[in-house]
């Protein structure tokens, strides 16, 4: 049994405590949108927030995880698709497959929580997410007009 | 360029009575068929590729997949372009393959590859959007009783000129679709084009951005079960056996089953209960006799066709021979390229539900009818009584199109538990140990220049696998695989950009036993490669500019000519580069595009390279929506220099080496070089987009690190410099 807290939500769940919360996500939760890409902690398709930090949830044991710790999934970034990143991303046309993008948009915001006006260099090392239809550019547009929305939002 | 009259076959709007499925319903009605009036529910089909509801949602059929490259939203705006409806309300549905079938393939091809999505279907879809406007605007007219020639239509309102009526085509929806089609329809001169050619948004990005679209490895079905399987890892190795009398115990796990004669699989509640059983299970394998194939003597074979006498030939000019052996100075090189995955970033997976009459699939396909016709084989069932639900691919690449190895292997397991759903999701080390691989081939390029440096004759041997031979080998000229020559041909889609006065181009096929497949880009990959660096290394070798040296052989192509001009001059060749910055350049012509780029990098200290700018051109005849070809052309470029950089799969016992992107890296972030796109559509005919520019990245940056450290490479992956 496994007891965690899932885009603000307590859930309760019957599962070993080996499973990846990956899979609790999507098999256990119906949390779909966190998508399995290596199962290795390499392609960040399955990345998340653990208490804001993003994490890669395929290398997570659900029974490492405590109540305590806030999961975020890409379902509960924001209630509407309105964080400045899912805001830039639809001004820009970010995705293409996009298989990757909720790992991405994911590792994108906590990027933004920690840099608010992230550099080149910051994005270089914070954004290690494979994209294989090639979205970078893109990507990179996308987190420095997020940085300026959120911006704006404040002022 | 100018409007364009089409006589309409029956075929633009033969509708059948039956329903097609949700959200469907009424075809038009056939001269000899009798009305139906449509359920209260459902909105009218206008013709096959247009459904109007009453609220003026226009619901845009699409034939082709979505799997990245925006072809949805492409072929959307063509036919909303001829309809003249308001883009704002337009959606897209995919007709399903067996709809297809039961109505003699009104929508033609399913197929989505080689950069057809558009340039294969352009004409039809529009003549489907212009129909339906006629239609509803004669609806409109008979309505009002006044000649449709005074109506005219703009975003789906539909006004009488003389006395300023409105109405809209929501309203009209349903007389039209009782309405004869007129014998022929005229198309718009592109030029008057104001939603098709126009950087509008892509109408498949909310739901990417919040989780809410699901792909095929997200499906969910009532009582579903899900599967793990591990197929022999020695290609055309078979299952032995296996012993489940431990992972039978296991939490969550149903079944444990054999999959046709080479896999086995684990059926459990969830797929991660399914794969850790998996993982646990005994097998043993009969891995027959590629058991001692390995990437050495793959290489034996391709060496030795680089000297065989005998080849097929793709091009010949002249007499190569006589004018090599008469040149000043000769060059010669050799080059390979190694077997590459797909790695869509979704691994293969496909949800199918079997009864003894009847077999449903649902999967990520390029390819809806070869799904179909895949489920049916493997479900012992006719077409007829199956159904393929196609959903958006996460990555495609090629992968999807041509095999359905993994809705085999659904169905296979799904006939062994009738009656229930069963997902089959392959894991990153299946994927990986079972793609249909980029083929290998090597190149042995002689040239010889005259004694003022102009290119005298060209003899270029390609040796190594057909993909032809391995998939469609129905397709073979008389034994030879054309698709080999991409690039190096002497006319049509793929030909050579250079006109030599004596040319050999010519391919020895060795095909060692592993299992070829189309990939991005397919054969100009490797060739581009080949030839573009070749030609480079001509160029140094007569003391010449790479650019000059191109230009004087490209009098034939002034198209290709163009696009390389443009990133000449965008790049600012023959200018001075920042220091420490050196170029390179591509040129080719391939899916019928015209394609170049010029490629800036710098090699540091310890060999490190940084790719800095690309500049990319591209004429594809005409640009549906360029900044959609923008995104392909960066897309292409992450995708050719992944390749270039570290695509490569090595053989070991008949076996895959690499298994998941630890061994398989792919381009990242940091990696990636800024990358400014000259979209430049010349008209008149229509190009690929998806693939071609994959073809320029590679030997543009060879090129430009050639220029930097004085050193070839000659055989791909780069991984290191020095």
């Amino acid at each position: 049994m496994a007891k965690l807290t899932i885009n603000g939500e307590p859930v309760e769940i019957d599962v070993e405590g080996a499973t990846p919360l990956l899979w609790v996500l999507r098999e256990q939760l119906g949390l779909t949108g966190t998508k399995y890409g290596c199962g290795i902690g390499l392609c960040g398709s399955c990345t998340v927030h653990i208490d804001g930090k993003a994490i890669r949830s395929c290398m997570v044991p659900v029974g490492s995880l405590t109540e305590s710790q806030q999961v975020v999934t890409i379902e509960g970034l924001s209630p509407d698709g309105t964080h400045p990143i899912q805001q830039a991303w639809a001004e820009l046309d970010v995705p293409q497959c996009g298989y990757c993008q909720p790992g991405m948009i994911m590792a994108a915001a906590a990027l933004l929580d920690r840099h608010p006006s992230p550099t080149d260099a910051d994005i270089d090392s914070g954004i290690t997410n494979i994209c294989r239809c090639g979205t970078y550019n893109r990507v990179r547009r996308g987190i420095h007009l997020a940085a300026q929305l959120r911006e704006r939002e404040k002022a | 360029m100018s409007s364009q009259r089409v006589r309409i076959s029956r075929r633009n709007f033969l509708i059948t009575t039956a329903a097609a499925g949700a959200g469907l319903s009424l075809g038009l009605h056939l001269p000899s068929g009798h009305a139906e009036p449509p359920a209260p529910d459902q909105a009218p089909e206008v013709n096959a590729w247009v459904v109007i509801e009453p609220d003026d949602t226009v619901i845009v059929r699409i034939a082709r997949s979505e799997m990245g490259q925006g072809t949805l939203t492409g072929l959307a705006q063509l036919v909303a372009e001829e309809l003249e409806c308001d883009w704002s309300r337009v959606k897209t549905e995919y007709p399903t393959p067996g709809q297809s079938l039961a109505r003699d393939r009104v929508w033609g091809s399913f197929a989505t590859g080689g950069s057809q999505g558009i340039r294969g279907s352009h004409q039809y879809v529009r003549e489907g959007g212009a129909l339906a406007r006629v239609l509803l605007i004669e609806a409109a007219a008979e309505d009002w009783g006044v000649p449709p020639g005074e109506c005219n239509v703009s975003a789906s309102v539909i006004t009488h000129g003389p006395t300023g009526r409105t109405t809209t085509y929501g309203q009209v929806a349903a007389a039209a679709a009782l309405l004869i089609p007129p014998p022929t329809i005229e198309l718009k001169d592109p030029e008057d084009w104001t939603i098709a050619g126009k950087p509008v948004k892509r109408l498949d990005t909310l739901d990417k951005l919040t989780g809410r679209q699901v792909f095929g490895a997200d499906l969910q079905l009532p009582g579903m079960l899900n599967a793990a399987i591990r197929a022999c890892p020695v290609f055309g190795g078979r299952l032995a056996g296996f012993d489940d009398s431990r992972v039978r115990k296991l939490p969550g796990v149903r079944a444990v089953l054999r999959v046709d004669d080479n896999a086995v699989a684990v059926v459990a509640d969830t797929w991660w209960q399914a794969k850790t059983a998996l993982d646990a299970l005994p097998v043993t394998w009969d891995e027959g006799a590629n058991a001692s194939v390995s990437s050495a003597s793959i290489d034996r074979m391709l060496e030795e066709g680089l000297a065989a006498q005998d080849a097929f030939v793709g091009n010949h000019v002249g007499d190569v021979d006589a004018a090599l052996a008469g040149a000043a100075k000769t060059v010669e090189a050799v080059y390979g390229y190694p077997y590459q995955n797909h790695a869509t970033m979704e691994p293969m997976n496909a949800t199918a539900l079997w009864t003894p009459d009847r077999c449903e699939v649902w999967c990520p396909t390029q390819n809806g009818e070869a799904a179909l016709e895949a489920a049916a084989e493997a479900a012992g069932l006719p077409a007829t009584r199956c159904e393929v639900y196609k959903i958006h691919l996460g990555g495609g690449f090629g992968r999807r199109g041509a095999f359905h190895d993994f809705v085999k292997q659904a169905v296979a397991i799904a006939r062994q538990l009738p009656g229930t759903p069963l997902k089959l999701l392959w894991s990153r080390e299946e994927d990986m140990l079972h793609g249909a691989y980029h083929p290998i081939t090597k190149a042995r390029l002689v040239g010889g220049l005259d004694d003022k440096g102009d290119l005298i004759g060209l003899r270029i041997r390609i040796s190594g696998q057909s993909i032809l031979a391995a998939v469609r080998p129905g397709a073979l000229k008389d034994g030879a695989d054309m698709i080999t020559f991409q690039g190096m041909l002497p006319e049509g889609d793929h030909a050579i950009s250079y006109t030599v006065p004596n040319l050999l181009v010519d391919h020895a096929m060795r095909n060692p036993p592993v299992p070829p497949g189309f990939w991005r880009g397919v054969n100009i990959n490797q060739n581009a490669i080949y030839l573009e660096c070749f030609i480079d290394e001509l160029a140094h070798a007569a003391g010449k500019d790479p650019l000059e040296f191109r230009r004087r052989l490209m009098a034939d192509q002034p198209r290709s000519l163009a696009v390389l001009n443009a990133v000449a001059e965008r790049a600012g060749w023959g200018t001075p580069a920042p220091e420490g910055i050196h170029r390179g350049l591509a040129v080719v012509k391939t899916f019928s595009s015209h394609v170049a780029a010029c490629a800036e990098v710098s090699v540091g200290e310890r060999s490190k390279l940084r790719i800095h700018r690309i500049v990319a051109a591209t004429d594809p005849g005409h640009a549906v929506n360029p900044q959609q070809i923008e995104a392909q052309i960066e897309g292409s470029f992450v995708f050719g220099l992944s390749a270039l950089l570290y695509g490569q799969c090595t053989i070991k016992d008949g076996r895959v080496e690499q298994e998941n992107f630890d061994t398989y890296p792919s381009m990242l972030m940091a990696e990636m070089p800024k990358v400014e796109s000259i979209v430049m559509p010349s008209g008149g005919f229509w190009g690929g987009v998806g693939e071609p520019t994959i073809a320029v990245a590679a030997p543009a940056v060879l090129n430009a690190i050639f220029a930097a450290t004085g050193k070839r490479i000659r055989q791909l992956p780069v991984r290191q410099l020095g």
